[in-house]
């Protein structure tokens, strides 16, 4: 079964999300931004150690990723994900922490930025290696059921790019004979770093490799947060109520570097006038203040309250003690015992 | 009654499904009436529904799909349907199972079960010996069991273990091995076995190169030199205080290992009896590996490729002779 939702300001899609329901989401897709603003600051700054990794452009589609998982799901975020982590209960400190090197994030400065997990929420800490999650996640999925849970759901995400390794094949298939409840959300942004799509597959599209796995597939307009609401938030209702595995293809650019050390300039500029290489953010914003589901006055409220919660996760996070390496505990394993001591 | 290397790890797998609701059984052709390329589960799938699982062939998805199992509080035992296949899920292994502790504060608790090494007939991609590779990275534990008895203890002390253990079980050894009876006692992993006292050079090995090795120490024996044979059984960690306390009292190493020559097991016993123990050593320290090619498939060429126990004598007697 193929679907393709319809944009915001058809009236097919309208209906189906609430607008307050579209505002929470905004209100996410906006967090996101200024938040995601700041650490590019930061690093430009050179404030941050490391790699910064934004993900301008797909706040619609990552919003909708966490905005229908409930406490027991799964999620296991990538480097695009800020808005679906933060949705899906990961605080902001969290990620200033780990992005300003304090002992205290949940890397506890072992890993950083964007490899954070935070299992407190149920959320996974990648890695870098694309693909590698999604079995990951299949194994949390089948485990929960082995223990007679019942009503969870797993949800992943991945890149164009990532679509393209034998880790997502293996993975994405064995979620189908597995028959777990599962979710693939992959934005295409048109760039594995820099290299465009005509090298990274031959298809005509990518959600036609649904139906080979066995899935449903849904392909959407990654810059229309009412599709993107209404199309994942479908799926995951699909595979939470017992439906095969799903995999919804969004189409965007991304409208930043790879990270924030890639000036983007291999982005040809008659791309950025497609469609889908519109800002969602903005858009969003239009569409809320035109049909005043939001007023000017309250928008302007949002973004001190944002910027307010922002500075002080970064202000707290600065405050806080770097981890030490004399004081480190360079054990990799939980069984002490077990430790392997080669004499110095 | 007499149990096979082979039967010991079923048992082990038997015991521990029904000991520990926790475990279970994935691989390539573990479940049905088939029970296992090797029939390691054999009659498992039938005793223990739901809990042996068959697999696509995708061995990366496999293992990734056993530590998201193992955080969520499973304790999965992947079955490698040869050793050498791990190779595909050697990026879950290494950068995930790994890492997952240290990086996470979750423990990983999978046992990948590895049939490894040579038999006469399997060629380069159905013989391999792996120990090193998965040694040579950080959390996890390795062990390579030589003994019916460690066959069977050594798998069910692995699935308790809070982290990744890579169980590599000799296929050799799976039918030539037999022991009375299931053991009773344990000696826990991490600790080497002196499986034959000697006093005048130490073989320090591991899996089935421990019965070479004891072919050779009984052919000298009749000689009147006494040759002790250490059986690490654990690769990661290794028993370094055993190993040293054998070169103390023989004053001369020869280690044997059947994977290949670069780095690995033998050139890290080595490294560790050289640093720590330099004095206690009469004579330089020896190795014996594997030639360094691929495994060769015809039996001529595989029984030279490995060590045995004619060129392990040899290399034995050049080092009494300094």
């Amino acid at each position: 079964m193929l679907q393709t939702a319809k944009r915001a300001g058809d009236s097919a899609s309208h209906k189906a999300v609430p607008h307050e329901r579209y505002l929470e989401a905004f209100r996410w897709m906006l967090q996101t931004r200024i938040f995601e603003d700041k650490l590019a600051s930061l690093y430009r700054g050179g404030m941050i150690t490391g790699g910064v990794y934004i993900g301008r452009g797909q706040e619609a589609v990552s919003t909708a990723c966490g905005l229908f998982l409930q406490k027991g799901d799964v999620l296991a975020p990538l480097i695009r994900d800020q808005a679906a982590r933060a949705t899906f209960g990961e605080p902001l400190l969290n990620v200033t922490r780990t992005y300003l090197g304090s002992r205290q994030g949940s890397m506890r400065g072992r890993d950083g930025n964007i490899h954070r997990g935070y299992p407190e929420a149920g959320q996974l800490a990648m890695i870098s290696h694309l693909g590698a999650m999604i079995p990951v996640v299949v194994g949390k999925l089948l485990a929960k059921r082995m223990k007679g849970e019942e009503g969870f759901v797993g949800l992943t995400t991945i890149g164009e790019g990532g679509m393209q390794t034998g880790a997502t094949h293996e993975g994405m298939n064995i979620a189908a004979v597995e028959k777990v409840p599962f979710v693939l959300v992959a934005s295409n942004n048109h760039f594995a770093y820099s290299t465009p799509n005509d090298r990274e597959f031959a298809c005509a599209h990518l959600v036609d490799r649904a139906r080979g796995y066995g899935y449903e597939g849904h392909q959407i307009d990654g810059t229309d947060l009412a599709a993107c609401l209404e199309v994942i938030g479908g799926a995951v209702e699909r595979a939470r109520a017992g439906g095969p595995p799903q995999l919804v293809v969004a189409q965007l650019l991304r409208l930043a570097g790879h990270g924030e050390h890639d000036d983007a300039s291999y982005v040809p500029p008659e791309m950025k006038k497609e469609r889908w290489a519109q800002d969602c953010v903005a858009l969003t914003e239009q569409l809320a203040l035109k049909n005043n589901w939001l007023d000017a006055e309250a928008l302007k409220q949002w973004r001190t309250e944002i910027s307010a919660e922002v500075d002080k996760a970064v202000e707290t996070a600065q405050r806080e003690a770097a981890p030490v390496g004399s004081e480190e505990d360079w054990c990799a394993m939980s069984t002490r015992e077990l430790v392997d001591v080669v004499g110095e | 009654m007499s149990i096979t290397y082979l039967e010991a790890i079923r048992e082990a797998q038997a015991h521990l499904l029904r000991e520990d609701e926790r475990v279970f059984i994935y691989g390539q052709d573990v479940s049905g009436k088939f029970g296992g390329a090797f029939k390691a589960t054999k009659g498992l799938a039938a005793e223990f529904p739901g809990r042996v699982l068959n697999t696509p062939i995708s061995e990366d998805a496999m293992v990734g799909t056993a530590i998201g199992a193992a955080m969520e509080g499973m304790r999965p035992i992947v079955e490698m349907q040869f050793a050498d296949f791990s190779s595909v899920a050697l990026n879950q292994i290494l950068n995930n199972a790994g890492t997952q502790y240290w990086r996470t504060n979750i423990p990983c608790p999978i046992t990948v079960r590895l049939p490894s090494g040579g038999t006469k007939g399997s060629g380069p991609f159905h013989s391999q010996s792996m120990e090193a590779i998965y040694s040579h990275y950080p959390g996890l534990v390795v062990v390579a069991p030589a003994t019916v008895e460690d066959a069977y203890t050594m798998l069910i002390d692995a699935v308790a273990i809070d982290d990744p253990v890579i169980y590599c079980e000799h296929k050799y050894l799976y039918y030539h091995l037999k022991a009375d009876a299931l053991p009773k006692d344990r000696l826990p992993i991490g600790k080497a076995r002196i499986v034959r006292p000697g006093r005048d050079l130490s073989i320090v090995t591991y899996s089935a190169m421990v019965h070479e090795a004891l072919a050779v120490a009984k052919q000298f024996s009749a000689d009147g030199i006494e040759i002790e044979v250490v059986d690490l059984r654990s690769v990661k960690p290794l028993d370094t205080d055993t190993v040293l306390a054998s070169v103390a009292r023989t004053g001369r190493l020869l280690c044997v290992g059947e994977s290949f020559p670069w780095g690995g097991a033998t050139a890290e016993i080595v490294a560790r009896v050289a640093t720590e123990g330099f004095h206690l050593l009469d004579a330089a320290p020896a190795r014996i590996n594997a030639k360094d090619t691929p495994i060769p498939y015809h039996p001529n060429l595989w029984s030279e490729h490995r060590p045995n126990a004619k060129s392990i004598a040899a290399k034995a007697r050049q080092v009494l002779a300094e």
